[in-house]
């Protein structure tokens, strides 16, 4: 039990490995904010190209398809060896020549982009049709009816699974120090090699809940407040 | 404005099937400027199918619809156009639940009619006023009771400043003390010319209000006349059947 607490829990190594995780977990945000901005408007263009009408634009909606089921299926760790080791090793021009960082931003990108298209599509057919033809017979186009009066109701109904989703990408940033990015799990793991310790791991872990639980807590937030907004009062 | 042979909208053999499922078959009706047109039958006799064609909501089968003097069901109206001058408004009001009572008003007008913010709000504000509801501006829909929404759902469609208002049972998912206050705002439409046409199971209101009624049934018009004519002395068997039952109902 002594061991066990030396190990990850001494006070001391605390101190020591806080500086140097934290130093490495700047990364994961980074990593983090840029991959879901990147998630967040790729994957809505994904699921409006999903639910496109009309036989002509079939082609669209089966490489969107294709996409997802795809980088749905396909594990992150594979993904990131991909981008990571296997493009610079091919010397393709510009597209060998990026960071690692950028390599990671990718591989996140590109998964995650999988996962939360279907979110936002699931939350576009929960938008009743009638609220289409109602818009339709209005006069308005189907591109503003999308915009205006499907997409606002879709995405307040998706936030939820939709943070559920990000609080996933934002663990598996960690995933990225395979291809050798220097993030908080690499740093924590640099310390514990040093000094046979694992706190840094610990830290770490600390740093990645601290980053989850102020992201939960607004998201509760913003929900509640739109529920008093619209929702009857009840008597 | 109105077509070679005076008519503001012409329904000639129009067929509407749901796969196996035929819902309208040949129907032939023509509706004049200023006329209220009352389509009165029991649930699944074609009534909303109906209408909804009339705005290309529904793509009909066979058979050809004529509006303002064009043919919008060939394939190359502009659907979007025709819409804006048809107002609809629907049995659940399909008001937008994410927007104010102001905003569901304004949205089509600012974007389908370009109207600038201030223009649509002023609209909006003088519509709301004619519907008694000017105060319930800056609320949300969920908030009103069901015959509030649908008054803000004949505003919003009236806003498109429509030449032909359908409605579609508009008042049947109201309880019966908020009905009246939705009539009686459709009746002032009737009174200043609006031209409709109207699927109600209110049957008094369409004797009132009605310059022609049609009796549906199975997806064809048996019988149709001026209001006396239809509620008073109905020549077929299956429009007396349907009466009765309506009266025995204390509908009528």
């Amino acid at each position: 039990m002594g061991k066990f607490l030396h190990a990850f829990f001494s006070p001391l190594g605390f101190r020591h490995a806080v500086p140097q995780v934290w130093d490495g977990f700047q990364t994961n945000i980074k990593l983090m904010v840029i991959a879901e901005i990147l998630v967040l408007f790729f994957a809505l263009g994904f699921a409006i190209v999903r639910g496109l009408p009309g036989r002509a634009t079939w082609p669209l909606r089966v490489l969107a398809v294709a996409y997802t089921d795809f980088f749905r299926g396909t594990p992150l760790i594979l993904v990131a060896y991909v981008w990571g080791l296997g493009i610079p090793a091919i010397h393709a021009g510009i597209i060998s020549n990026q960071s690692l960082f950028t390599y990671g931003v990718i591989s996140l990108t590109l998964v995650y982009t999988a996962y939360v298209t279907e979110v936002y599509r699931a939350g576009i057919e929960s938008v009743h049709p009638s609220q289409r033809m109602a818009a339709r017979s209005l006069g308005l186009t189907y591109a503003q009816t999308l915009r205006y009066v499907v997409l606002p109701q879709a995405i307040r109904r998706v936030v939820p699974p939709l943070l559920n989703d990000f609080i996933g990408l934002q663990k598996d940033t960690a995933i990225i120090t395979v291809i050798g990015v220097t993030e908080a799990l690499a740093q924590a793991g640099f310390y514990s090699s040093d000094y046979f310790l694992y706190v840094g791991y610990t830290v770490a872990a600390v740093f990645f809940v601290i980053l989850t639980i102020p992201f939960a807590r607004f998201t509760d937030r913003l929900i509640k407040q739109r529920e008093l907004r619209e929702r009857a009062q009840l008597v | 404005m109105n077509s070679a042979n005076g008519h503001f909208v012409i329904l000639d053999g129009v067929t509407k099937r749901f796969d196996e499922l035929t819902v309208l078959q040949g129907i032939d009706l023509t509706v004049d400027l200023h006329q209220v047109v009352c389509l009165i039958g029991s649930s699944g006799s074609g009534k909303s199918t109906l209408l909804r064609c009339v705005n290309l909501l529904e793509v009909v089968d066979e058979g050809t619809i004529v509006v303002d003097g064009e043919t919008i069901t060939n394939g190359d109206a502009d659907v979007n156009a025709l819409r804006r001058k048809i107002g609809i408004v629907f049995q659940a009001f399909n008001l937008f639940p994410h927007m104010t009572v102001m905003q569901n008003i304004t949205l089509a007008p600012r974007k389908a009619r370009g109207f600038s913010k201030e223009e649509a709000h002023s609209l909006a504000r003088e519509l709301l006023g004619r519907i008694g509801l000017l105060d319930k501006a800056d609320e949300y829909p969920d908030r009103l009771s069901g015959g509030q929404q649908q008054r803000v759902a004949i505003a919003r469609a009236l806003a498109m400043n429509p030449t032909l208002m359908l409605l579609d049972e508009i008042t049947s998912a109201l309880d019966p003390q908020l009905v009246s206050e939705v009539l009686s705002l459709v009746r002032e439409l009737a009174n200043t010319g609006m031209t409709m046409i109207i699927a109600t199971h209110e049957m008094s209101f369409a004797r009132e209000v009605a310059d022609k009624v049609c009796f549906l049934d199975g997806g064809v018009i048996l019988e149709e006349g001026t209001p006396e004519q239809i509620f008073s002395a109905p020549t077929e068997e299956r429009t007396r059947e349907f009466l009765a039952r309506i009266i025995e109902a204390g509908r009528l």
